[in-house]
């Protein structure tokens, strides 16, 4: 079992599990991604995040498909979140499950590895001070937000 | 022939488009796209070899194009 998907709202990590759950999974492990308060020294207020979304589901699937057949088949489930999140919301979460822990945990593994990797969703972080910038362009100045 | 660009992120903001529809030669190859977009205003902000995706998927310079492919510029990527 396989499941991949961007979200606009709050990721349900429980309704995940329950996808992933079975009478056969004696082990059931996850990662959840969660924006926190400070990147680089400075005080983050919250992160936007946006997708090239056909391409961005499409890689998320690829990439469980991989899991589940580099990993003794186990069934994984990750979602990712778009749009505005503030300090502490999950902006990813996986959650694999297998008879057994080993598989499961090298799976959640790799899962979060690639999608960092590969998947084109980017950020926006808004900080503290009014401020913004695109994560991948530290060297620009960032963009001052009026009013 | 008429090709569909997309850009996203840092590179959207420097270029000042989102989408763009760009008239190539029959034949062009990933590699003319990228020459359009670097004679751009603004893509002097763009490394000089970024990722590009055609119809969704990565794909290298030398990809033949055709006509209403769309041809992504992604930057560097930054989920989780």
């Amino acid at each position: 079992m396989t499941h991949a998907a961007l979200v606009r709202q709050p990721i349900d990590v429980s309704g995940l599990t329950s996808l992933v759950a079975s009478h056969a999974a004696g082990a059931i492990t996850g990662f959840m991604g969660v924006v926190r308060d400070v990147n680089e020294g400075r005080a983050v207020a919250g992160i936007e995040y946006t997708a090239y979304e056909e391409m961005a589901q499409r890689e998320m699937e690829q990439i469980v498909h991989e899991a589940a057949s580099r990993f003794d088949n186990v069934s994984v489930a990750v979602q990712h979140r778009l749009g505005e999140l503030s300090l502490g919301e999950i902006s990813v979460a996986i959650v694999v499950a297998h008879a057994h822990r080993a598989p499961a945990l090298d799976a959640c593994r790799y899962v979060i590895e690639e999608l960092k990797k590969r998947v084109p969703i980017w950020k926006r972080e808004h900080y503290a001070d009014g401020s913004r910038a695109w994560v991948d362009d530290r060297n620009a100045p960032a963009t001052e937000v009026v009013g | 022939m008429q090709v569909g660009v997309l850009l996203f992120a840092s590179y959207a903001d420097a270029i000042g488009a989102r989408t763009l529809r760009v008239t190539l030669p029959h034949g062009a190859r990933v590699q003319d796209a990228l020459e359009y977009v670097r004679g751009l205003p603004g893509a002097e902000r763009l490394p000089p070899a970024p990722l590009i995706a055609v119809n969704a998927e990565y794909a290298p310079l030398d990809r033949a194009l055709a006509a209403g492919d769309e041809v992504a510029f992604i930057p560097p990527v930054a989920g989780g």
